[in-house]
């Protein structure tokens, strides 16, 4: 589904990816782990182009999208995703966040779309707030509207960049669950997290980054309790 | 009752009053027309300035080079030049040699160049996060901007907009040196017929002062109910 070749990126003279090779199954759900400034984010970013790499090729769903000649427009929406600050479209009511897209992008008629995002709330829980505004939602609630609006384009992969660091703790668990439902439904996911809990009962695999290299991935059993690389196990120590 | 009527008659026995009463229609007319040229010109201003704001920002060299020269000549030489150069040097070989519609062209312009910045801050001040939001779904740039970034940045625009409004409003004075009739300009004509300087001056300041003072008053309502809603 997902292929990274590769790849390196810089920003100015700070080298953030070092050659990151890692291929992702359909239906898989990965989720990388690692210490602050290790790239994970950038990683993430530059598989929707929101980042453009240096060096490398990145194939998702079988288009290249490091080649200016692809429409990254076009593969973007096969994928969803979803940010660490939910960025929300505030002048727009839930409903409207979540419609925007398959209206104006692929043409759909707005009683279409208006069912389609009923149907989503109703999956993160929160029809009844569909003609609210953003600046009246908590948290968890942003969070789960930016993964309804993510899904409205119905895509093959979902993007989640530390989706549960800007959020109380108490709002962490709905946001997860939702993303749970998600990966059992079969949706090829990617998460950058802190959530080291979520990444061992969810992942299918967990891939450990640290200054912008793949130093460890396999199962999230062996990863937690018998890494074998001394970075891995130095930053488990820290976090678990 | 006597003495309020007293007062009033003795106020039209110092010549200076007389004088601002009896022209008061003819600077109202003048008023109007101050306005009017405000008008159009912050309407033409408003058109280029989003356009100068877009191409500010645009990816494209030449469209942001061009957006870059015209704000910069715009705002770096004076309105009272741009108003003489143009009506005087350029327009007349484009066939237009009436003062008003020059006045409106050159405050326009220059009103352009002001709200080209003013939309550019707009457009910057925008969180970041809402255009890779928007580009994440899969909008291109244009889509992005027409549906996520320009309503957004709308909203923080309008005050500065009407503060630009206020100062275009006082610095079309400038246009009465080409001879269109606003209110300035028959403020002059009056003094030199009558050299009640004070009196005839004075009136056509708190004139101003009321145009400017009820826009502002005006801003302020508009801040107001977009700030809640």
């Amino acid at each position: 589904m997902i292929d990274i070749v590769g790849v390196y990126k810089s920003f100015g003279k700070l080298e953030v990816l070092k050659g990151i090779n890692l291929h992702i199954k359909p239906r898989e759900v990965v989720c990388v782990i690692g210490p602050s400034g290790s790239g994970k984010s950038t990683l993430l970013r530059c598989i929707n182009q929101l980042e453009k790499v240096n060096k490398g090729h990145i194939y998702v769903d079988g288009e290249e999208v490091t080649d200016p000649k692809t429409d990254i427009n076009k593969v973007r929406q096969k994928m969803g995703m979803v940010f660490q600050h939910f960025n929300l479209f505030p002048h727009k009511t839930t409903l409207e966040n979540i419609t925007i897209a398959p209206i104006k992008i692929k043409g759909m008629p707005k009683n279409e779309a208006d069912d389609l995002a009923m149907e989503l709330l109703r999956k993160v829980g929160l029809e009844d707030k569909a003609h609210v505004y953003p600046a009246n939602l908590s948290g968890g609630q942003k969070q789960r509207v930016a993964i309804a609006r993510a899904l409205a384009m119905q895509p093959k992969v979902m993007l989640f960049d530390e989706p549960t660091s800007a959020l109380d703790p108490e709002m962490v668990g709905e946001v997860l669950s939702v993303m749970k439902d998600l990966a059992l439904e079969g949706m090829t996911m990617v998460v950058v997290t802190h959530e080291m809990g979520f990444a061992r009962e969810v992942g299918d695999r967990v891939i450990f980054m640290d200054e912008g290299q793949i130093v460890e991935e396999g199962l999230p059993e062996q990863i937690f309790t018998d890494p074998k690389n001394p970075r891995t196990q130095s930053f488990l120590s820290k976090v678990l | 009752m006597s003495g309020f009527y007293g007062i009033i008659d003795s106020l039209f026995e110092i010549r200076g009053f007389q004088v601002v009463y009896e022209n008061m229609p003819y600077f109202l007319e003048g008023a109007w027309i101050t306005i009017e040229v405000t008008a159009l010109s912050v309407a033409m201003g408003m058109v280029l300035g989003l356009f100068a704001g877009l191409f500010r920002l645009s990816k494209n060299r030449i469209l942001r080079s061009i957006s870059v020269a015209y704000i910069d000549f715009f705002r770096g030489t004076p309105l009272f030049v741009q108003i003489l150069l143009l009506h005087f040097g350029v327009l007349p070989y484009f066939g237009v040699d009436e003062a008003f519609t020059s006045a409106i062209i050159a405050c326009g312009l220059n009103s352009g160049a002001y709200i080209g910045e003013i939309v550019r801050a707009g457009i910057q001040a925008v969180d970041k996060g809402q255009m890779e939001a928007a580009r994440s779904l899969g909008m291109n740039e244009r889509q992005a901007m027409t549906y996520i970034i320009l309503p957004q940045a709308y909203k923080i625009v309008i005050p500065p907009l009407i503060n630009e409004f206020i100062a275009l409003l006082k610095d079309t004075s400038l246009v009465s040196t080409i001879a269109v009739a606003e209110l300035t300009y028959r403020g002059n004509l009056v003094y030199a017929n009558t050299y009640q300087a004070a009196w005839v001056w004075g009136a056509v300041a708190i004139i101003y002062f009321v145009i400017t003072k009820s826009l502002g008053l005006l801003g302020d309502y508009v801040e107001r109910r977009l700030a809640t809603g």
